[in-house]
């Protein structure tokens, strides 16, 4: 009986031993998901959320550009001095600065940084400091200089991306941010610290952050639900709907976000593409009449649960900085669109829409399989054109296969897609609208700019990407955004609005639609 | 029992007549958008509620009916006829066939078939019709899902083969086919009707599965499988269970077949 009861003790001991520590409260502890493990911990090669959540709780930045004035605020670099037009900046650190395994942080480290940026084409946020040719000296351990071969406009804004990171490799680096990387435990969870030596101790007010990894999103927002998560980040309308329900006080919707959702038409020279259809597709008369027809109110409230704003063109009407406010989102009007077509030699037979040549006007729309608000989207659409007599063959690809089309083969004739835009200055969408770009989709790779409004785009993207006065940044950016709602190359559907969820207990917070959205004042955070 | 095997054929039958007349029955398209009642509970209106994108749901069950109700069974019964054609070459007692069977079932079984689908899908030209790309859909789950039959038949087909009371026939001078059609026969069929109604379920499911791929039934055609998508979200469940009722058709419609399977009247 006495080994039995010993047995019995050590397993019940054993089991609460295995219990998961995620089920422990620790306080002063913030606790979130993210969907998969971080590939890196390396901030200067992130590519990806996972790591990119990693890299805005823990990285020291020079200067950090505020997203409410637009303008830089020193961080790691107490000063600095743009010189020569442009063409250099001279940077003066903070004294004492540490990394949080007690290494000094000092200029020659933060120049070791800027050298790897400019060398290593691996990093992804250099391009633009790497093809600007930089060289950096350093006078003091408190003073160094970065010198370029041209003017860079807004030259201190490129500082506000590069984490300075230490020189030594490691497995869980150092860090010069509000937290170090103190666990890993792959597939389970990341543990973060507070920094010992961050620069603006006592802060940060937390002690800890732990972040679960979870794939399942409804056990993330179970978990929220339960007390285990104090916060998530991007929820689907669904999911915040869920806790508006259950914890009204805890859902919040940011406003429209940076991000867009729209479809285009396939008008590259791909032999896939039948010439009559290429006709269609080139034609801005027929872009405008399937704009015009397709009901953006009626994606807000049955795809987004009216979390999302109808959007007007290229750039969010949450960039207040740059979004030309002249533009409003394009009226739903299937009759004016119906009498656009007919005007330029369509014509509606028996519920069916023929052009000239008598083709019935039909074509696919493809879309990523298991995007839930995509595919309902695709059902919108097609009930809407079928309304026109436009027959819309909708279907949903693995993401694989959807690249290649797109990317490679340009064997499809419309796609509905989607922005997650990362920064809001526009100079990150040039790959986009450059027309001799492959990223510029609808037409990659021209030699030179087919048609004359391309050529335009092409001019007032180089001006807005040079120019170093912000007036004339706006002005060749506002009519950029004219242009593309005169020719609808990209039928703008809807900016969704930036959804999260923020347990009451949490304060200090400070959410934006801006990128680090949930994170920009983490040192802040307490409960 | 007699009842009971009655009642069950007019539940089929009233269940495959709702799905062949969805036209005539259906209180609206299968297709008609009401984005004013965008998931609707239950009401006079909409009997069942709505979907996603106001589609009333009861509209929906009926066509659907008509497509899995059909498409369903004639995909297991591909994969029991492929199964039994394979399987019934072991019958011969040729070693070495016997091998190279085995060994293919094998192969077969081993294949990750639903990458091979989304390479099939990824390779279909986009504009593919509907009707096309139903038909390949379950064709394929047809052609794909011999094997397991197969091997069940494979090694009943063993079993027969080592019986006492075929030895006796073959003693007695009856022929092979007569011998396989008049005695092993009634054996397999038991065997083979359990396999198909295993089947049927599975194909229903596999085409929901498929559904989120990018392959099945497209839409806004409906099918049990492609209904049953939204039991992945238990609000939806919880809000309205009408939601289940093409699960609750799927159920009653695997009685009906089971109770009116003839195993029970095979003799072993």
């Amino acid at each position: 009986m006495t080994t039995k009861l010993s047995v019995f003790c050590a397993l019940t001991l054993l089991l609460a031993a295995c219990r998961p520590a995620a089920q422990n409260i620790v306080p002063k502890q913030l606790r979130f998901a993210i969907p998969g493990d971080p590939p890196t911990f390396d901030p200067l090669v992130v590519n990806e959320s996972n790591a990119g959540a990693i890299r805005d709780l823990t990285s020291g930045y020079l200067l950090r550009i505020d997203r409410v004035t637009d303008e830089p605020q020193p961080d790691l670099a107490e000063s600095w001095q743009v010189k020569d037009g442009g063409r250099a900046i001279a940077f003066h650190l903070l004294k004492d600065l540490k990394f949080s395994d007690g290494s000094p942080l000092t200029a020659d480290q933060v120049a070791q940084t800027l050298r790897r940026l400019a060398t290593d084409a691996a990093t992804t946020v250099g391009d633009a400091f790497r093809e600007a040719h930089p060289e950096v000296s350093v006078s003091s351990p408190l003073d160094l200089e970065v010198h370029f071969r041209t003017s860079v406009p807004r030259l201190e804004r490129l500082f506000d991306q590069f984490a300075i990171a230490p020189a030594k490799p490691a497995k869980l680096p150092g860090t010069a941010g509000p937290f170090f990387i103190a666990e890993f435990q792959p597939g389970a969870f990341v543990l973060l610290a507070r920094n010992p030596n961050y620069w603006k101790r006592p802060l940060p007010r937390l002690d800890s952050i732990r972040i679960d990894i979870q794939s399942s999103h409804e056990i993330e927002l179970t978990r929220f639900l339960r007390g285990e998560f104090q916060v998530i980040d991007r929820l689907e309308p669904d999911f915040f709907e869920r806790i508006v329900r259950n914890q009204p006080g805890a859902a919040r919707d940011l406003g429209a976000s940076l991000d867009s959702e729209f479809l285009w038409f396939n008008q590259s020279d791909a032999k896939t593409l039948p010439d009559f259809k290429r006709a269609w597709f080139r034609s801005a008369t027929f872009r405008h009449a399937i704009s015009a027809a397709i009901h953006r109110e009626d994606i807000i409230s049955v795809v987004y649960k009216g979390h999302a704003h109808a959007a007007a063109g290229p750039i969010s009407s949450a960039n207040h900085a740059w979004f030309n406010t002249a533009l409003q989102p394009l009226a739903t009007d299937p009759q004016a669109a119906l009498k656009s077509l007919e005007a330029e030699g369509f014509a509606l037979r028996d519920k069916v829409l023929r052009d000239g040549t008598g083709h019935p006007v039909e074509f696919t729309l493809i879309t990523n399989a298991g995007n839930t608000a995509r595919e309902t989207m695709l059902k919108l659409i097609k009930a809407d054109l079928a309304k026109i007599g436009i027959d819309v063959k909708t279907v949903a690809l693995d993401g694989r296969s959807l690249g290649t089309r797109i990317g490679r083969t340009l064997d499809y004739e419309a796609a509905l897609q989607g922005f997650s835009n990362t920064d809001p200055d526009p100079v990150n969408e040039m790959n986009v609208w450059l027309s001799s770009k492959d990223m510029h989709f609808w037409r990659p790779n021209q030699p030179v700019p087919d048609t004359g409004w391309e050529k335009r785009i092409d001019e007032l993207e180089d001006k807005q990407a040079t120019e170093p006065s912000r007036e004339a940044r706006r002005k060749a950016l506002d009519e950029f955004q004219q242009i593309v709602r005169d020719q609808e190359p990209v039928i703008y559907l809807v900016n969704p609005d930036y959804l999260v969820a923020i347990s009451p207990l949490v304060k200090g917070m400070q959410p934006g639609v801006a990128p680090p959205q949930l994170w920009r004042s983490v040192e802040q955070i307490s409960f | 029992m007699i009842r009971i095997r009655r009642a069950a054929i007019l539940l089929l039958v009233a269940i495959a007549l709702s799905g062949l007349f969805a036209g005539k029955l259906a209180p609206y398209p299968y297709d008609r958008q009401d984005r004013q009642a965008i998931d609707a509970p239950p009401d006079s209106k909409f009997v069942m509620g709505t979907d996603d994108v106001g589609r009333d749901r009861f509209s929906r069950l009926l066509w659907a009916t008509g497509v899995s109700a059909l498409l369903a069974p004639a995909a297991a019964l591909c994969s029991i006829a492929i199964a039994l054609m394979v399987s019934s070459l072991t019958a011969l007692g040729r070693p070495a066939l016997n091998y190279s069977i085995d060994g293919f079932t094998t192969i077969c079984l081993s294949l990750p078939w639903i990458f091979l689908f989304i390479i099939l899908r990824s390779e279909l030209p986009l504009g593919t019709g509907a009707a096309a790309v139903i038909a390949t859909t379950f064709g394929l789950m047809g052609v794909a899902g011999w094997p397991v039959p197969a091997r069940v038949f494979t090694a009943s087909i063993a079993e027969i083969r080592q019986s006492g009371w075929l030895m006796q026939a073959r003693a007695a001078g009856i022929s092979a086919p007569r011998i396989a059609i008049r005695y092993a026969w009634p054996h397999l069929r038991s065997l083979a009707m359990a396999q198909f109604y295993i089947l049927i379920p599975a194909y229903v499911l596999a085409e929901a599965s498929l559904g989120l791929l990018g392959l099945g039934v497209p839409d806004p055609i409906p099918s049990w499988g492609n209904l049953l998508v939204d039991l992945q979200h238990p609000d939806i469940v919880r809000a309205n269970p009408w939601v289940l009722a093409p699960l609750g058709l799927l159920i009653i419609v695997m009685i009906c077949l089971e109770i009116l399977a003839p195993q029970k009247e095979v003799a072993l």
